[in-house]
């Protein structure tokens, strides 16, 4: 029989969710709908009273509120509420109010469900409720990622080859030649254990060339001289892409994967390269070849073509970030040798910080430098400092001339006050958190995100461990960087094609750094240092509050979808830029986003506005951490 | 409903007035006399099933929307091709309990009325007689007050459409969405001042259409008898909510 609620069918066909249903399904729900009209002003449903429909706006608009009286959605044409009731309680949820004159299409409760149970997309736009929404959105993505959801021992190949560590260096060279492999584990003898065998270095064909031809050493030495001692390993269930940056972070091009403490293979670069034709790796080492600053400069291109195709294949966030920290860990790694080849060889040890985005590895392309030097502690400025000038103004113009915009807070090693040794450091740190001021605090957000990039890099690791120390417990500074992280509000969401601000008022692009990424980053941070945490990185930091259980429970998660999402809004919208030949920014034009990304950004916006409350009574001043 | 133009011929047979001493409608009363006066058992049993008092407060009346298309305006040539109904109250339209007929008309389908509905002569040639779904007419009508705009048409065609076919015609009580424009927009007389100025009001267009966009309903494709019911029954929600209230009497909108 034919349809004749043409109206209505044209209606929901043109409208997600209900775009994802097939014809047929699409045809019963039209004949299913009832309508109703109502006056601007008039409230649609009350709190707790029976959840009989499914509301979808046909015309006008309407706002939703919680139940304390603050506006929580406002929707138009497309938009629906009513699902949370339906699906929990039976009761409604949010009172809703019509805005303007509104016509409203009404889905009986069994329909909906029906809906709900048989048609996996329809119900994963609908979502029980916001964040659940976004968790699945989350983990389709991941689904939909070969590289993030593939494990490192689906590309072991074979076995890996082991020698004992008595064995010479030429039995090592024989042994691989045999078996055709380019690289040995080196085992000890288990005392303990006898069948298990300790892992005691890993010797690879560069080994051979670098420490045995070149130095023109005997071929009778034992292996275990000119193998590699402190050995990078990965799980054998560790994702791939981990164990990519794991080879970019160590500069390795061979990885040990354990299973059961033993080793079950290696994979080496190459594998991974065959795996993922396409990656950072090579941008790393382009950077590495590069003999000039010219010739830095001239990899901007490639940078940015990577940070692209990454986002093409649907990598997350967490991943499009490392691997942009790294290419930019490296540019600074191969300026700092330039530097010293220019230079000479520095006064005293010293080591070169990043701070800020690049050390918590969630850099994306549009992106300013803020780095700092830390000296060691016989530094005399006098004799000392004309060096550290030259350096850090080689590294930062640098750094410039590749895409990294100079710090217009003056962030920079460049900047005397940023250059000091390391004991004038520990006391600074000090001082801002047992003495906060304004100032102090926002250097605080900047500089306790920081990461040892070249020289003494211990150093940095040293001056995290006394952020932590002093930080956690300290209520009082705790509680003034909370509130520090409540000075950016994310905005209440999307209307027609303005952004809602929370006082109702509507602004035409959103600052999705400004508003969305920094205020998470900011809010993951206090809590990252109430608990003491020794992570640098966003979401490992949330892996640890999660783990510390000072949320309320699943809110950790929420936060994680939230960061995940609206870093890859920000990232897709770079990617997009640079792809269209624009300037890539943050600025996000909502006219631009899909329904479905306003409707999920809205959701990480509302888990952001409702994780700052929460940071608002959790680190009161005097309160007990 | 087609209501481009005039409607020719017979202008819509206005129901006799029940006796009344306040001039109110009387329909309960009438319906009690129509049962008696029908021939025809189902008339009968339409007419038996009543319909709400004047008194009835607007929240607690069951309606119904129709609408009919037609071959054209003429009454006495013309004929209905399609019916569409949409059971409603104040506050819910029952679209998933509407009904759409597809009839055919004993009169040749003119070329240009097929351009306007969309209904070919292939639909027609296997729609039955409307006297075949007059049951099915007549139950989704009883008991409710039927909402029309521009009740001429409706009442007209449905009228002869049954004295041609059972020898008996058909009267109910209609609220019409366009009468309620009507009302707002052609009264009252431009005022004194006006007319000394020489203003004369802008005419306002009652139709449909127009009428809806004033409450700011969405604009629907037109002449198709169930969404013109549909956009009928949609109508009078937003007239009752920003004109009337839940709780007007009936009387004060029924003819």
């Amino acid at each position: 029989m034919q349809v004749e609620q043409l109206e209505i069918l044209d209606f929901l066909r043109a409208h997600p969710p209900f775009d994802e249903l097939p014809e047929e399904v699409l045809q019963r729900v039209a004949t299913a709908v009832d309508v109703r009209y109502y006056k601007a002003g008039e409230q649609i449903v009350e709190f707790g009273q029976p959840a009989e429909y499914w509301h979808v706006v046909r015309s006008g608009a309407v706002e939703v509120f919680r139940r304390n009286g603050t506006l929580y959605n406002r929707l138009t044409a497309g938009g629906y509420f009513g699902e949370f009731g339906l699906l929990r309680h039976g009761r409604v949820r949010f009172p809703v109010q019509a805005l303007e004159d509104t016509l409203l299409y009404l889905i009986p409760q069994p329909v909906f469900l029906e809906l709900f149970e048989n048609n996996e997309a329809f119900a994963d736009q609908v979502e029980i409720e916001d964040r659940t929404r976004l968790r699945q959105v989350m983990s389709r993505r991941e689904d939909a990622n070969d590289l993030m959801s593939a494990t490192v021992d689906t590309l072991v190949g074979r076995p890996a080859v082991t020698l004992g560590s008595g064995a010479s260096a030429r039995e090592a060279a024989q042994r691989m030649t045999e078996e055709g492999v380019s690289s040995l584990l080196i085992v000890d003898d288990n005392p303990q254990v006898p069948e298990l065998p300790l892992l005691s270095g890993i010797l690879t064909d560069r080994d051979l060339r670098t420490r045995l031809l070149a130095p023109g050493l005997g071929y009778d030495i034992p292996v275990a001289d000119i193998m590699t001692a402190d050995v990078v390993t990965v799980a054998h269930n560790q994702l791939v892409f981990e164990a990519m940056l794991a080879m970019l972070r160590h500069n390795v091009h061979h990885l040990p994967v354990m299973k059961n403490q033993r080793p079950l293979g290696i994979i080496a670069l190459s594998d991974i390269i065959r795996y993922e034709s396409r990656n950072s790796l090579f941008v790393v080492g382009s950077i590495f070849r590069a003999q000039s600053v010219d010739e830095l400069a001239a990899l901007v291109p490639d940078v940015r073509a990577c940070f692209v195709r990454m986002l093409g294949e649907d990598a997350s966030s967490h991943m499009v970030g490392s691997a942009m920290a790294a290419i930019g860990r490296s540019f600074k790694q191969r300026l700092l040798e330039l530097a010293e080849a220019e230079l000479g060889a520095p006064p005293v040890p010293y080591c070169f910080l990043a701070l800020g985005s690049m050390a918590r590895q969630e850099q994306l392309i549009v992106t300013d430098q803020d780095n700092a030097l830390v000296l060691d502690n016989r530094f005399d400025p006098v004799r000392h400092d004309v060096y550290f000038k030259a350096l850090a103004a080689f590294v930062s113009d640098g750094l410039a001339r590749c895409g990294y915009s100079y710090c217009s807070g003056g962030v920079m090693a460049t900047n005397e006050k940023w250059r000091q040794p390391l004991r004038v450091w520990e006391r600074t740190f000090t001082d801002w958190i047992e003495r906060p001021t304004p100032e102090s605090l926002l250097n605080a957000g900047i500089f306790f995100d920081l990461d040892g990039v070249w020289g003494r890099v211990e150093w940095a690791a040293q001056l995290r461990e006394l952020v932590a120390r002093k930080a956690k417990g300290n209520s009082r500074f705790l509680a003034c960087m909370a509130r520090n992280a409540l000075l950016r509000t994310p905005p209440l969401g999307f209307f027609k094609d303005f952004v809602v601000e929370s006082d109702g008022r509507h602004t035409r692009v959103i600052n999705i750094k400004r508003r969305g990424t920094a205020p998470l980053a900011d809010l993951i941070r206090v809590h990252a240092l109430a608990i003491g945490s020794a992570s640098i990185n966003s979401f490992e930091r949330l892996k640890d509050i999660i783990d510390a259980a000072i949320l309320p429970l699943g809110r950790g998660q929420d936060l994680y979808d939230a960061l995940e999402f609206i870093s890859m809004v920000r990232a897709r919208h770079q990617a997009e830029s640079l792809a269209a030949g624009e300037e890539p920014d943050n600025s996000i034009d909502p006219e631009k986003l899909s329904e479905f990304e306003r409707k999920s950004l809205r959701d990480a916006f509302l888990i952001l506005g409702n994780a700052q409350k929460f940071l608002k009574y959790r680190y009161q001043p005097g309160r007990a951490n | 409903m087609l209501h481009l133009g005039d409607l020719k011929g017979a202008q819509g047979r206005a129901p006799r007035r029940p006796g009344d001493p306040s001039g109110a409608l009387d329909w309960p009363r009438r319906f009690i006399d129509l049962a008696a006066g029908a021939g025809d058992p189902r008339l009968r049993a339409f007419y038996a099933c009543g319909v709400p008092s004047g008194d009835t407060v607007l929240k607690d009346v069951p309606m119904v929307a129709l609408d009919v298309e037609t071959t054209g305006l003429d009454p006495a040539h013309d004929e209905i091709v399609s019916i569409g109904v949409v059971p409603m109250t104040l506050g819910c339209i029952a679209s998933s309990a509407s009904r759409y007929w597809v009839v055919r008309p004993r009169a040749e389908l003119q070329p240009e009325s097929v351009t306007i509905h969309a209904i070919t002569h292939a639909q027609i040639d296997t729609a039955p007689d409307l006297g075949e779904i007059v049951d099915d007419l007549l139950a989704t009508l009883a008991g409710r007050a039927v909402v029309v705009h521009c009740r001429e048409i409706e009442r007209t065609f449905l009228d002869l459409a049954l004295k041609a076919r059972i020898g008996e015609g058909l009267e109910f009580p209609v609220i019409d969405t366009m009468a309620l424009e009507a009302r707002l927009h052609r009264q009252p007389a431009p005022g004194l001042l006006a007319r000394l100025f020489g203003r004369k009001p802008e005419p306002v267009s009652i139709r449909l259409a127009d009428s809806r966009a004033r409450y700011r309903l969405p604009r629907y494709r037109a002449h198709h008898a169930l969404t013109d019911a549909l956009a009928t029954a949609e109508l009078l929600q937003a007239q009752v909510a920003h004109r009337f209230s839940p709780d007007t009497p009936l009387r004060e909108l029924w003819l």
